[in-house]
């Protein structure tokens, strides 16, 4: 093909400038998925400590991503000194292996909640989300009153994990896949991740976590802060020794 | 160079557009070129020093510059250049230096570091950063807390108590306040009562004879002696509050103007009853982290 036919030919123009432009991209993420040590081992007692998130978690997740929180707040902190001593270790690619998609953010208006996961009690959590000046004066954040009134949608649950099912989340569903959870992540982490119980089990979190200070109802606060109560808690970086997840790089 | 010159001696690309649109092919010029070389070079040298090129499920690593550093636990490892090694390497230089004033507030008890005036600035500065990150957002910047949530820890009033022990098991392990609510097991008069008798504990003046009739419930029927003690002075091992002094940190009574107005708010208080929790810091913060963290909120009450 001559120069002058790309050239004077609009659509291959661009065609083939989206090829060229993919290949700068492709050689730089391709890698990664054969790269050995891209996602970490992060192991206790010969389980996998990284699970995916329970179904009352991933409403959580689900309020947190419709109500746009990820525009202010972000998920990764970065191994520096100064986030190491503001927010705690810094995050590993293992941790949000499950989020589908991740909100490791590049913009942080509010601070990172990659460790906010049991730093505040419940309570301030459904305060600061009604009314966040009334615990940060300084804060900019904008009211999330109606969280504590609206009732949780939670039908289509089962739906909603079969979806990141599809893309590689280990729910389960047949006896098999439970088993193989079971094996990976033993036998109480794995009745979470049932999709066949996934009512149940929503309903029984949601019922003894109280996360929202109101027992009578489910409802979006409810869940959204069961979701924020587990963020970053899932390694408890003790059980490894200081410096183990630099060997990963 | 003139126009004149160019049309003589450069050549065009050869195709033209709309007839008689033509372009130069210029050469480059020598910065330009250079510059592109230059990267070339800085390209070469960044392949060799930095991890760079994948292969199969490793990558190469880059040579000659190479990370070496002592983690917490003391020990030296090396690592090929990566931004995890580098923390490890910021974090260790960063640990030698506190390392002699750190290692001074671990070994000194509370009260040498609070009469020496090194050893207290230091733990006083670093603790004022760790309370702005990790209490403020309940206690607020200074420590006064929002009344009916938060407790104020800058005033001289404790609810699991205020000396130096007390306060650091309080960061260290968390505190779950919790009061149980009596509008099922007590009658509207009996709430009534009791409410116009816990005023009076702290010096508000209140009907006497209702009052005492609160008394008895208050030791009797309602069983509130158990937890505040029958004087209603508190003890710290439950976190209960004392009901002796003017200090509120539940009910809003100094905001309240008239008795019936301060009633309404205890009487709140008694029926619905309430639970708070304060998180452990323990496996957020380092163990002299905590301790300078107590010593910080122990100064910030005048240490009483």
């Amino acid at each position: 093909m001559k120069h002058e036919t790309i050239e004077t030919n609009a659509g291959w123009l661009i065609a083939l400038t989206l090829v060229v432009i993919s290949i700068g991209g492709l050689v730089e993420i391709v890698p990664l998925y054969f790269i050995d040590s891209t996602v970490e081992t992060v192991k206790v007692a010969g389980k996998d400590v990284v699970r995916p998130y329970t179904p009352l978690e991933l409403r959580g997740r689900d309020i947190y991503q419709r109500e746009g929180c990820y525009v202010c707040h972000s998920q990764m902190i970065r191994p520096f000194r100064d986030e190491a001593l503001r927010y705690g270790h810094y995050s590993l690619a293992a941790e949000s292996q499950f989020d589908h998609p991740f909100q490791w953010g590049s913009k942080r208006t509010g601070p990172d909640l990659a460790r906010v996961g049991k730093k505040y009690s419940n309570q301030w959590h459904t305060q600061h989300l009604i009314a966040p000046r009334s615990v940060v004066p300084e804060s900019i954040m904008p009211n999330y009153p109606w969280l504590m009134n609206k009732s949780l949608s939670y039908k289509d649950i089962g739906n909603r994990m079969r979806a990141l099912k599809m893309v590689g989340v280990p729910y389960a569903e047949t006896q098999a896949e439970y088993d193989a959870n079971v094996k990976r992540y033993g036998k109480e982490v794995a009745d979470q991740l049932d999709i066949n119980k996934a009512e149940e089990n929503l309903l029984a979190q949601a019922k003894n976590g109280n996360y929202d200070g109101d027992i009578s109802s489910i409802s979006e606060m409810d869940a959204l802060v069961a979701y924020l109560q587990v963020l970053g808690t899932m390694v408890d970086f003790k059980q490894f020794e200081d410096g183990h997840f630099a060997e990963f790089r | 160079m003139s126009s004149e010159k160019k049309q003589h001696t450069v050549q065009t690309t050869g195709h033209a557009w709309d007839g008689d649109l033509q372009e130069f092919n210029n050469p480059l010029p020598n910065w330009w070129l250079w510059g592109f070389y230059a990267t070339v070079v800085f390209a070469v040298i960044y392949w060799v020093l930095y991890p760079a090129f994948p292969i199969g499920n490793t990558y190469t690593k880059g040579a000659f510059n190479e990370i070496t550093y002592t983690t917490a636990d003391g020990k030296t490892k090396t690592s090929h250049w990566t931004t995890r090694a580098l923390l490890m390497q910021e974090m260790q230089e960063a640990r030698e230096l506190q390392k002699p004033y750190l290692e001074k507030i671990n070994k000194t008890g509370y009260e040498q570091i609070a009469g020496n005036k090194e050893q207290s600035s230091f733990a006083y500065s670093t603790a004022k950063v760790l309370f702005a990150d990790n209490c403020a957002a309940c206690h607020q910047a200074g420590g006064a807390g929002v009344i009916g949530m938060y407790p104020n820890l800058a005033d001289d009033a404790w609810l699991w108590g205020g000396s130096y022990a007390q306060i650091e098991e309080s960061i260290r392990k968390g505190r779950n306040g919790n009061m149980p609510g009596f509008k099922a097991s007590l009658s509207a008069e009996q709430i009534d009562n009791v409410a116009e008798y816990v005023l009076g504990l702290s010096g508000i003046e209140v009907n006497k004879d209702k009052a005492a009739q609160g008394k008895a419930v208050f030791e009797g029927a309602g069983t509130c002696h158990v937890c505040h003690t029958k004087a209603g002075s508190g003890q710290f091992a439950m976190g209960s509050a004392n009901l002796t002094d003017k200090v509120w940190t539940f009910a809003n009574v100094p905001a309240a103007k008239t008795l019936a107005e301060k009633k309404t708010a205890v009487k709140e208080v008694v029926a619905n009853g309430f639970g708070r929790h304060m998180p452990a810091w323990n496996g957020r913060l380092s163990d002299v982290e905590i301790k300078m963290l107590a010593f910080y909120v122990h100064q910030l009450s005048a240490g009483k």
